[in-house]
C-alpha cells in the first residue's frame, strides 16, 4: 500500500500529489514536466515536501505534521531512473554488490544469483558501464537496484532512452519482475503504451497537481479527462485470456468478457491473462454485420455515448459484453448511420491494427 | 654530479613540498567538498578566503603568517607551548607553501568534484549508502583525476614557494633555503652564476619528474582493471 499526500515546492514550481495505491504497479502518467518525476524523488526522499506525508507499506518515510523525515537511505525505495545512473568507475559487478552490500542480512529478500539470471547479467559482470548498451544499462540498474532489496520500486521513464526493440526488451523484464518478486512498483511515464501495458492503477498527473487515480481502463475512458489522456491516442484497455493459438496463419485467439479477438500471434500460453490496447482510430462500425468483408474481429456492440459537439471527429463510447471500447470516427458517419446512445451495432477491428507490441502479460 | 650542498638543497625542497600537499590535502578537499557541494550563509566568504593567496602580494602572506605564527605571535605562542614551532623552521617554510599553495589545490578538486552529476550520488543515497559512504565512495574516486591535478598543482607551487617563504622563516641554509631560495642567494653572489644555473636545471627536472607521476597516476585509475 502506498498514500502519497504531499505538496513540494521548488523555486517557481508547485506540486500538489495525492493518491494511494495498493495495485502491484500504479503508474504516474502525464505530461514532460507535469511533476511525476518530482513525486518519485520526494518518496525516494531526494526532495523533501513542504507539507504532507508519504506512507510505503505501512511505514511512514514522511510526516510533516509529526516532523518524520526519513533520510533516502533508511527509506529502502528503489530508484531506477531514465539515465540508469550506473556508477561509471565501477564494473557491472561491483555497481550490483553497491547496494546489497549495504543491505542488512535480515532485510534482504532478493537472491543475487536469481536477479543475475532473471536479468541475464552473467555475461556482463566484468564489464564497465561505458561499454553496456542502453537495454543493458538499464538491466544492470533494474538489478542494483533490486539487490538492495527494497519495499517498493520507483521506476522512472525507465524506457524514454531506449529505442523500440530495447523498449520491449525491458517492458518484458519489468513485467518478470512484477510476477516473480511480486514487489510493488511505481512506473513513470508519459506513453501510453507501457502504461496500459504495465500498469493495474493509473494516476494522471498534469500541471503539478494529481488530476485523477483509477483503474487504468477506467480513468482513459472518463470523458472529462480527454483533454489530458485523448492527446495520447485515445483507445480501450482490454484485460483477456490467451484463448487458442492459429499456428497455420500465425493468429492468436484472446477472450474477453463480451467476446473473442483474433490478433496477430502473441508470445503466450493458452490461459495466460494478457492485455490488448486497441486505439480508437482502429475501430470502425457497422450497423449491420458485415459479409465478405477483411475484418477478422466483428463485435456486438452498444453505444453508450457519442462525444463531441463540434468538429469534423467523433469519439464514440462503446461497450462489449461488460468491457468499454471507443471509436473514433467522423461526424459525417455518425450521423449518416444515426448512432445515438444505446444504438446496437458491430465495432469491427483489423486484427493487425492490434499492436503486437500493445498485447502484454497482465 | 650533485653537490652535497644541492642535493642537501633538494632533499629539503621536497621536503617542504610533500609537507605541504600533505598537510594542506585533507583540508583543501573538504573545502572543495564544501563549495562544490554545500549551500551554507557565508559561502561566498569562505570562497574570498581561500583566494586570498591567489591575489595578495606574497610578501604580505609571509608577512601575516609572521605575525601570527612567529615567536610572539598569538598562534605561535599558543602552538610553541604544545612543541610546534614554525617560526626560521623548515615547518614554517612547508607553511607558507601550503597558504599559497592552497587556492589551486581547492580550485583543482572543486572543479572536478562539480563534474561528478549529483544524480549518481543520490542513486547511491536511495542504495542506502550515507553521505559519508557516498563521499568515499562515488563522490572522491570520480573526483580523481582533480585529486592528482590539485595536487601536483600544490606541489608545483610550494617547489617554487619564494616570496611569502623568505618574509615569514627567511633564508636559513639547511633549514629554510629551498631552491628558490637558494638560487635568488647564488644570483646575488658575483661569480656565482654556474651554481645558479645548476640548480635551476635541477628546478625543472623536478618540476617535470611531478608532472610524469601525476600524468601516470591519473592513467592508471582510467585502466579498466580497477575496482573501487
Amino acid at each position: 500500500m502506498l498514500e502519497v499526500d504531499i505538496v513540494v515546492r521548488r523555486g517557481a514550481f508547485r506540486l500538489e500529489a495525492a493518491f494511494s495505491s495498493d495495485a502491484p504497479i500504479v503508474a504516474l502518467f502525464g505530461r514532460s514536466g507535469s511533476g511525476k518525476s518530482t513525486v518519485v524523488e520526494a518518496i525516494a526522499g531526494l526532495v523533501r515536501p513542504e507539507s504532507g506525508r508519504i506512507v510505503v507499506q505501512g511505514r511512514t518515510l514522511f510526516d510533516a505534521a509529526r516532523a518524520i523525515d526519513l533520510t533516502p537511505e533508511a527509506r529502502r525505495v528503489g530508484c531506477v531512473f531514465q539515465d540508469a545512473l550506473l556508477f561509471p568507475h565501477l564494473s557491472v559487478r561491483a555497481n550490483l554488490a553497491y547496494g546489497e552490500r549495504l543491505t542488512p542480512a535480515a532485510e534482504r529478500f532478493v537472491d543475487r544469483d536469481r536477479v543475475i539470471s532473471l536479468l541475464g547479467l552473467a555475461s556482463l559482470l566484468e564489464r564497465r558501464p561505458a561499454t553496456l548498451s542502453g537495454g543493458e544499462k538499464q538491466r544492470v540498474a533494474l538489478g542494483r537496484t533490486l539487490l538492495a532489496s527494497p519495499r517498493i520500486l520507483l521506476l522512472d521513464e525507465p524506457l524514454a532512452a531506449l529505442d523500440a526493440p530495447r523498449k520491449a526488451e525491458i517492458l518484458r523484464y519489468i513485467e518478470l519482475l512484477r510476477d516473480e518478486l511480486r514487489l510493488p512498483m511505481v512506473y513513470v511515464s508519459h506513453a501510453i503504451e507501457e502504461v496500459t501495458r504495465l500498469a493495474d492503477r493509473l494516476v494522471l498527473v498534469s500541471d503539478g497537481r494529481t488530476l485523477a487515480e483509477g483503474d487504468v481502463a477506467e480513468v482513459l475512458s472518463r470523458a472529462d479527462l480527454k483533454p489530458y489522456t485523448g492527446r495520447f491516442e485515445a483507445g480501450a484497455v482490454i484485460d483477456a485470456r490467451v484463448a487458442r493459438h492459429d499456428e497455420r496463419y500465425g493468429l492468436t485467439v484472446l477472450a474477453f468478457e463480451g467476446g473473442e479477438l483474433v490478433v496477430a500471434n502473441v508470445d503466450a500460453l493458452p490461459g495466460e491473462p494478457v492485455r490488448a490496447r486497441i486505439r480508437s482510430r482502429d475501430v470502425a462500425l457497422a450497423l449491420e454485420r458485415p459479409r465478405a468483408a477483411s475484418f477478422q474481429n466483428v463485435l456486438e456492440a452498444t453505444v453508450e455515448s457519442v462525444g463531441g459537439e463540434f468538429g469534423a471527429i467523433v469519439d464514440v463510447g462503446l461497450r462489449v459484453g461488460a468491457t468499454p471500447f471507443s471509436a473514433r470516427i467522423t461526424r459525417e458517419s455518425a450521423e449518416r448511420l444515426a448512432i445515438v446512445p444505446g444504438t446496437k451495432l458491430f465495432a469491427l477491428v483489423k486484427a493487425i491494427a492490434i499492436d503486437r507490441r500493445s498485447v502484454g502479460y497482465a | 654530479m650533485l653537490t652535497a650542498e644541492e642535493l642537501g638543497i633538494v632533499l629539503l625542497s621536497l621536503k617542504v613540498a610533500v609537507a605541504s600537499v600533505a598537510a594542506s590535502l585533507p583540508a583543501g578537499i573538504f573545502v572543495a567538498w564544501l563549495l562544490a557541494r554545500r549551500d551554507f550563509p557565508g559561502k561566498t566568504l569562505v570562497d574570498a578566503v581561500v583566494h586570498l593567496p591567489l591575489v595578495l602580494p606574497p610578501v604580505v602572506v609571509g608577512y601575516l603568517l609572521l605575525l601570527a605564527f612567529g615567536r610572539g605571535g598569538a598562534l605561535g605562542g599558543i602552538l610553541e607551548r604544545v612543541g610546534i614551532v614554525f617560526a626560521f623552521r623548515w615547518t614554517g617554510a612547508a607553511l607558507a607553501a601550503a597558504v599559497m599553495s592552497f587556492p589551486l589545490l581547492v580550485r583543482a578538486i572543486r572543479l572536478s568534484m562539480e563534474a561528478v552529476d549529483p544524480r549518481l550520488e543520490a542513486a547511491g543515497r536511495t542504495l542506502g549508502a550515507r553521505p559519508w559512504r557516498v563521499f568515499a565512495t562515488l563522490t572522491l574516486p570520480l573526483a580523481w583525476p582533480g585529486l592528482v591535478t590539485g595536487a601536483l598543482l600544490g606541489f608545483a607551487r610550494s617547489l617554487g614557494e619564494f616570496g611569502a617563504t623568505i618574509t615569514f622563516v627567511a633564508n636559513i641554509p639547511g633549514e629554510t633555503e629551498t631552491l628558490p631560495l637558494a638560487i635568488y642567494a647564488y644570483t646575488q653572489v658575483p661569480g656565482a652564476d654556474v651554481h645558479a644555473l645548476r640548480l635551476s636545471v635541477l628546478s625543472v627536472l623536478l618540476s617535470l619528474g611531478a608532472l610524469a607521476v601525476s600524468e601516470w597516476l591519473v592513467r592508471r585509475r582510467k585502466a579498466p582493471s580497477l575496482d573501487a
